[in-house]
């Protein structure tokens, strides 16, 4: 299977989820230039984390207007499957083809730490190999990773099992305390309504080795492999 | 030569002009007599900056000479821009540390920034890729609105700039004491991997090639940055906050990778960042190194805007901008690919055989000077070097003499008021804002002893840590010096390192005062020993004087930044307690030594008596001890016993993983029966150097290893399970308590701090004049 990590010129991520792909799954990997405009035809495209364009004005609005995010645009509008990593995520928002926004963190301050998630739907292209309601240790490094969406957006996120990862506590529980930037309703990442687009603050590429403090991450690479035909 | 003329509207050159630009009246004379005439305004700037202490080293180069610099895989010792040792398999490391002191006491959050963005450029214009950032900051009291002004802004300007490049920042210190009150610390350090077959050098060769500014637009901010960082702090300092310079880490990023991409194209044959003292110390220094001459035409440097006089482009300190001599011929492909990183590049100058170092303004001479005299004509001083009657008084202090407070009657209550202290406390309130996980290296991240990357490819890995109690050098500048170095070395060993080479940050006082003159010249002896005994080159580093303030001068703090390689991932070695049931044991040498201690200072506010001894033969068997018991699968956890001592070691190992913390049960009186006079606050609290905690499931092991090297080790207890509780026992004293209790008490200390304060000020009435 060939993967396609966009590299925007203040992408930092990018490595890490080329080395996830090349590494630990054993698949072709391909950097996709964010001047380009051809996708190299890859199955799957990752947006990865960094600070795209510097990020000074909104993390991830000056992105989706570079040439090649028309491609993953229409990658994405094909059904094919599109990962959008932290930056990745806010990209995705910023183009629409995910609902919501990512604010600031509630304290203001850059989070980096491993954090608590929990599978809330394993019925999806990226998280078959997981069990429903497994808490996993996925490290996050965000200053703007606060999910938000007005009420009847979430309401409607909720009911269509799109909250594909929330945040949780040492318990396992979506509480507060759990909750490192004060995403609405403890969202740590969430589907398309067509179920090819995923969006998630947590790096799962950065927990693939148990060296590294956490191997949690394999499972969502592997559920892909598991349920994209190449 | 050439006639060099005033350009129209130059100010005239008085003597308060000169004073301005920092020159006595003798180094004045100095460079009439080089020229054989009146410098221009131009000129004056040029010198001003290239003499000044930050560039010219004046003060200290000759200290520095004596420092050992020489090992086998030594590649790249001190006078680059930064410093490179093998690591086998043709792969090496090159890695610095610098200072951004001043500018982060007047702007925290630019100042901290900056200073990240110029060491990673120091490290990647060697040809390597920075893979890990460290940084060693000094604060006053945190009970200082202002304090916390400085902290919250250096903090955040350290991040969003390490994070925005994508290098994750892995280890370093805090410390905070009223020494720095006026005058903040901040020391960032590098730590890059590359091919041996890309290391290139800052040194302009082969006459006719072009030399290229390449990377931002040059504008008007941080002119005479590096003068500004060679005088004391005053109360004029806040209106030099337009010396310092602003940073932008997305074209800092974009620099990174072109600037690696160059140099592996092989189309250039040298680079430099543009530093301190900007166009003008890069130039002069790489024409120094290739004993060639060099001519710059300042109309042609990109600027920011427009009206700049050749004073303000050679003498801007913007930042993201690099100077680069290619091979001639090969102007376009530098051109492409810094064009493919949307950056400018622009032809800016040539390599001449005429020796002489020559600013032009189109076709008109306004600075030139002969030959490589500019820089190595620099003056050098060795002032009076004399101790401070007080201090050496304080050193004396028989600190057995101060008594020991009610309260102490619980030492339970001193190692929680200790594990409260911010020096001591957990850091995580800082550390959690820097992203330490990009590059999936970091095996170890921050808050355990040294962190450790690993190198992919291998089944190697680099040990990476800095350190420093300026207390112990400020009380005994030679003794302070040697334990930098060797706190460094026990820390990289702790992670299971063989400690290999460092590279030091000096920050002190005025030079002027005799005083000062003598810490620094002990200071530098004292780690000249150390790193002799212990095998550790120095390969680079940075000077930083005149870190004074109304308040006094900060404690000298020679920081070390140690880097260790760990020869298999097998042998990482982390600092906390692992499994309940393992043998605790203490490793090295254990005497009545309170003197300079954190105990004396937080809980007695008493700075004084004689810091404890470094004896490096001891140090040097202790930690080849350990790194043995290490390889030999003998140790589950290893800590280095430093601030606080013995009982704050003990609970750091228990406490400082949040997510995994254990109990522990300790008995001194087997480990201590011989040593009577050894007070049971000196031997909970007590500083006494050489010295590990370790935990083991085959003690007779680590024993029978430590007796061959002739290393002291005790089992003096067993890992508990956190519910299991914390005691240490040593004669009729008790500490006893729960591990949630020592837990709140260290990770809950700087955030109480900090949040209480939510409306953090930078005004403080009680340092207004500051």
């Amino acid at each position: 299977m060939k993967f396609g990590i966009v590299t925007f010129p203040g992408s930092n991520s990018d490595y890490d989820a080329f080395r996830a792909v090349a590494d630990t799954l054993g698949e072709t990997a391909v950097y996709l230039w964010h001047k380009d405009h051809d996708l190299q035809n890859v199955d799957v495209v990752i947006l990865p984390g960094g600070f795209s364009y510097g990020d000074y004005l909104r993390a991830g609005a000056i992105a989706r207007f570079s040439p090649i995010m028309r491609e993953v645009e229409a990658h994405a509008n094909r059904g094919a499957p599109v990962i959008g990593i932290c930056n990745g995520f806010q990209i995705a928002c910023e183009a629409g083809l995910l609902p919501g926004a990512l604010l600031k963190n509630s304290k203001l301050q850059f989070v980096s730490a491993p954090v608590a998630i929990r599978v809330e739907n394993n019925d999806t292209m990226f998280t078959i190999q997981y069990e429903r309601g497994a808490v996993l240790t996925i490290p996050i490094a965000h200053g703007d990773g606060r999910f938000t969406a007005d009420a009847q957006t979430l309401d409607m996120l909720e009911a269509s099992d799109r909250v594909v990862f929330r945040y949780v506590d040492s318990r396992g529980n979506a509480s507060p305390e759990g909750n490192p930037n004060g995403s609405d309703r403890n969202i740590a990442g969430i589907v398309n309504a067509t179920g090819n687009v995923i969006g998630l603050m947590p790096h799962p590429e950065r927990a693939l080795d148990q060296l590294l403090g956490s191997a949690d991450g394999i499972p969502f690479f592997e559920s892909i492999l598991a349920t994209v035909a190449a | 030569m050439t006639e060099v003329k005033p350009r129209p509207g130059d100010p005239a050159i008085t003597p308060e002009l000169i004073a301005e630009h920092g020159l006595t009246v003798d180094e004045y004379q100095r460079l009439v007599t080089m020229l054989n005439r009146e410098p221009t305004f131009t000129e004056l700037g040029i010198v001003s900056a290239l003499w000044s202490e930050h560039c010219s080293y004046k003060h200290s180069r000759d200290l520095l000479k004596t420092l050992p610099t020489d090992a086998s895989y030594v590649l790249q010792g001190p006078g680059e821009n930064a410093g490179v040792i093998s690591i086998g398999d043709g792969l090496a490391v090159a890695f610095k540390i610098e200072s951004h002191n001043h500018p982060s006491a007047v702007e925290p959050y630019q100042g901290a920034a900056t200073g990240v963005g110029g060491i990673l450029r120091d490290v990647f214009t060697m040809g390597a890729r920075p893979v890990a950032m460290l940084n060693s900051l000094r604060f006053g009291s945190l009970e200082h609105a202002r304090v916390r002004y400085l902290l919250a802004g250096i903090v955040r300007g350290i991040g969003d700039y390490g994070n925005c490049v994508g290098v994750p920042t892995v280890a370093g210190e805090i410390v905070f004491d009223n020494a720095y009150t006026g005058n903040p610390l901040v020391n960032a350090m590098c730590v890059g991997l590359m091919h041996e077959t890309d290391l290139i050098r800052a040194k302009a060769e082969g006459v006719g090639n072009p030399i290229i500014a390449v990377g931002a637009k040059t504008g008007r901010d941080g002119i005479h940055g590096a003068s500004f960082a060679s005088e004391d702090l005053s109360a004029a300092s806040d209106a030099k906050r337009p010396r310092v310079q602003v940073g932008d880490p997305f074209t800092e990023k974009l620099l990174l990778e072109a600037s690696l991409e160059l140099i592996k194209s092989g189309h250039i044959v040298a680079i430099q960042d543009m530093g301190a003292a900007g166009l003008t110390s890069s130039s002069a220094e790489m024409a120094e190194r290739g004993e060639v001459g060099v001519t710059i035409d300042v109309t042609r440097v990109p600027v920011r805007e427009t009206g700049m006089t050749p004073y303000e482009i050679l003498l801007s300190e913007s930042q993201e901008r690099m100077l680069v001599v290619a091979h001639v011929g090969h102007e376009s492909h530098v051109h492409e690919i810094l064009a493919k990183w949307d950056l400018d590049s622009a032809v800016i100058g040539e390599v001449i055989a005429e020796p002489v170092y020559r600013v032009t303004e189109g076709a008109t001479v306004v600075a030139e000077f002969p030959g490589s005299r500019l820089v190595a004509e620099c003056p050098r001083y060795s002032p009076e070097a004399r101790e401070d009657a007080g201090i050496a008084a304080l050193r004396e202090f028989d600190v057995a003499s101060v008594a020991e407070r009610p309260e102490e009657i619980d030492p339970t209550w001193t190692l929680l008021q200790l594990l409260a202290s911010p020096t001591i406390a957990s850091k995580a309130w800082a550390y959690r804002q820097y992203d330490s996980t990009v590059r999936t290296n970091t095996v170890i991240g921050p808050g355990g002893d040294a962190a450790v990357i690993r190198v992919r490819g291998t089944d190697k890995a680099l040990a990476v840590k800095t350190d420093c109690n300026g207390r112990y050098v400020y009380l005994d500048p030679r003794e302070g010096g040697k334990i930098a170095v060797a706190e460094a070395a026990r820390n990289v060993a702790c992670a299971g390192a063989r400690p290999m080479a460092i590279t030091n940050c000096l920050n002190f006082g005025n030079p002027g005062r005799p005083e000062v003159f003598y810490q620094l010249r002990e200071a530098i002896a004292g780690m000249g020993e150390a790193c002799t005994a212990l095998g550790t080159p120095v390969t680079g580093g940075n000077v930083s004087l005149y870190n004074e303030s109304p308040s006094g001068a900060v404690y000298p703090t020679p920081v070390v930044g140690m880097v260790g390689l760990i020869d298999s991932l097998s042998h990482i070695t982390r600092s906390v307690f692992a499994t309940p049931g393992d043998t605790i044991l203490l490793m090295g040498e254990t005497s009545d030594e309170l003197g300079g201690s954190e105990y004396l200072a937080a809980i007695q506010g008493v700075v004084a008596g004689r810091p404890p001894r470094c004896d490096l033969s001891k140090e040097k068997a202790a930690i080849g001890a350990l790194h043995e018991a290490i390889v030999g699968g003998a140790v589950q956890s290893a800590h280095d016993c430093s601030d606080g001592g013995l009982a704050v070691a003990l609970a750091e190992c228990c406490v400082a993983d949040s997510r995994a913390m254990t109990g522990a049960s300790i008995d001194l009186d087997a480990a201590f029966p011989r040593i009577t006079p050894l007070s049971t606050r000196s031997a909970f609290f007590g500083e006494s150097q050489g010295r590990f905690v370790i935990s083991s499931k085959a003690p007779r092991v680590v024993e029978s290893i430590a007796e061959r090297w002739g290393v002291p080790v005790h089992a003096i207890g067993i890992v508990l399970d956190r519910h299991e509780g914390f005691s240490i026992t040593f004669k009729s004293r008790l500490i006893k308590s729960s591990v949630k209790d020592l837990a709140a008490a260290w990770h809950d200390a700087i955030p109480a701090i900090m949040s209480a304060t939510a409306d953090i000020a930078a005004d403080d009435p009680a340092l207004a004049s500051v």
